[in-house]
């Protein structure tokens, strides 16, 4: 590992809903420039993982600290979107100029190249004028990323990216985070399919509720540690006991 | 003939002010029954303008049919309503929509009697249905302040507003504009729903706000445009309904609001927009 600061550096944290544990004690950091998959069976905490790095959601013990707060670029699982909405393609991408333009900033015309060369990268070009109610789930995702490209954050949090996605947009989709890799970004993705796991992310956490295993993904991704992941218990213990894991 | 149209507002001064009035809540409510409307609130605007109604009839149960007693009271009661509604919905199990019914229904019946504690009937329908044929200066003043503010305010907030509709997670991760966004716009709504009270009363003010705000959906897919349309259908109401008043001699609140309710019908039908005709006959594909 490289002397430089980590990105994100957790310190038992636990993060949950009401006194649940959803994701339980977490220790570890995660290196500036990684390029990483967090995987995990339904219910394992992946997404509250991300949120609360996000900080949408405060840990209910526990720190987390990241080194660029203010920029960090988060997209959420795709339901989440007022699809009905009538917004065009144009500007739902221009928001993520917000970080630069905030409440009042005019959009120059240096931005408006940029917010066509992030439509152009992800394949939307003549979709401009389009209102969002129109674009399929595909068009949606390339959307989104067009508008990850204008956010320019060092690091980036992907929600299942590519649930529901053909094989044509994955492909383009993943050449992007494989250039924010090149570009020395922090990339955590949610993911489920091990194989573009395998293939396309050096580091991986595994998780359970409990982190199973965390590290390079040819010794996370390992017969042994899937098994473990599948034998989480998904529904809680109505009667759990007070967790005094870590107190002196 | 075409006099009809023009005389009554040149003749007689009751109609001039009346006119002013409805310009000014147009230009004030229609973009805020358009947010009301994208951001799925019109029945949050609908309950608020009736828990207006205990605040403004205790600033009459103190002060008789005062201005600013009833307008104090009126913001009051609504700024508590939408708190209290937001809070039992953030903290108890309980939806906003659930909520906001039970606070307005208690609102209300709690408005009615306490008007009537004191007044006469005729006071109890100035309160529930307005006196737009009888505003004074000072109310055309209250009335062009808060429509001056709400556009103003709207200019400043009409970005966030805009992302807490469509993407509110996306706003959360990148500004923490949203919550007092959202409070700010609740504000706005209070205000022009008092401003709407005083002229079209407690029950008819939410009218000026959502009937041009939902009527505009159908003509166009630009906020901005909808936002400009809503206001152009407001005076357009206004003005009809105002006449319609005032040649049939019908009480002009509710003349005022069917008028509204006529273009929203007629824009439901041909709007082009998804209006019904166009669902209807359709015309055939297109290549591409």
């Amino acid at each position: 590992m490289s002397a430089a600061p980590p990105a994100i550096r957790f310190d038992e944290v636990t993060l949950g809903y009401g006194r649940r544990p959803a994701v339980h004690h977490l220790d570890g950091e995660i290196q500036a420039g990684c390029l990483m998959a967090v995987v995990g069976p339904n219910g394992a905490g992946k997404s509250t993982l991300l949120k609360g790095i996000v900080g949408t959601l405060k840990p209910l013990e526990g720190q987390i600290r990241c080194h660029a707060s203010r920029g960090i670029a988060y997209l959420p699982q795709a339901a989440e979107i007022d699809r009905s909405f009538p917004l065009s393609v144009y500007d739902l991408v221009a928001m993520g100029l917000w970080s630069r333009s905030g409440l009042f900033g005019g959009i120059s015309r240096q931005d408006r190249a940029r917010i066509d060369e992030a439509l152009a990268a992800v394949g939307l070009t003549g979709f401009e004028r389009r209102p969002i109610s129109t674009l399929s789930g595909g068009q949606m995702q390339r959307a989104l990323f067009a508008r990850l490209l204008l956010q320019d954050a060092p690091v980036i949090l992907l929600d299942e990216p590519f649930t529901a996605i053909d094989a044509k947009t994955t492909a383009d989709l993943l050449d992007l985070v494989r250039r924010w890799h090149t570009e020395s970004r922090t990339v955590i993705a949610v993911l489920h399919d091990l194989d573009m796991v395998r293939r396309a992310f050096p580091q991986t956490l595994l998780i359970a509720r409990e982190p199973v295993a965390w590290g390079e993904t040819v010794e996370v991704l390992s017969p042994e540690n899937l098994l473990k992941a599948r034998r989480m218990v998904e529904a809680y213990d109505p009667h759990a006991d007070v967790c005094h894991r870590n107190v002196a | 003939m075409l006099d009809l149209f023009y005389t009554p507002f040149a003749e007689f001064e009751f109609m001039q002010r009346a006119l002013v009035g409805v310009i000014a809540i147009s230009l004030g409510g229609g973009p805020v029954g358009v947010f009301l409307m994208l951001r799925r609130m019109s029945l949050t605007g609908d309950a608020m303008a009736h828990a207006i109604l205990p605040g403004a009839a205790v600033g009459y149960l103190v002060a008789g049919l005062s201005l600013p007693a009833m307008t104090i009271g009126g913001l009051f009661a609504g700024v508590i309503v939408a708190v209290a509604a937001g809070l039992v919905s953030r903290f108890t199990s309980l939806k906003e929509d659930a909520s906001l019914a039970a606070f307005y229904l208690l609102s209300l019946a709690l408005g009615v009697t306490i008007v009537s504690l004191r007044g006469s009937n005729v006071d109890l329908l100035h309160v529930l249905f307005g006196t737009v044929l009888a505003l004074d200066d000072s109310t055309l003043l209250l009335l062009a302040s808060i429509s001056t503010i709400t556009v103003m305010a709207l200019a400043v907030l009409y970005r966030p507003l805009v992302l807490e509709c469509v993407d509110p997670i996306f706003l959360r991760s990148v500004s923490r504009a949203g919550t007092p966004t959202h409070l700010i716009f609740l504000g706005l709504v209070v205000m022009n729903l008092v401003g709407g009270f005083h002229a079209l009363g407690t029950l008819l003010a939410v009218g000026m706000m959502m009937l041009p705000a939902a009527a505009s959906r159908f003509w166009t897919s630009d906020i901005t445009m909808m936002m400009l349309v809503s206001v152009l259908i407001g005076i357009l109401s206004g003005w009809s309904g105002l006449l319609l008043s005032f040649h049939a001699e019908l009480p002009a609140g509710p003349a005022i609001i069917l008028s509204a309710g006529a273009v929203y019908v007629i824009s439901l039908v041909f709007g082009r927009e998804g209006g019904l005709l166009w669902l209807a006959w359709p015309g055939r594909h297109l290549e591409a």
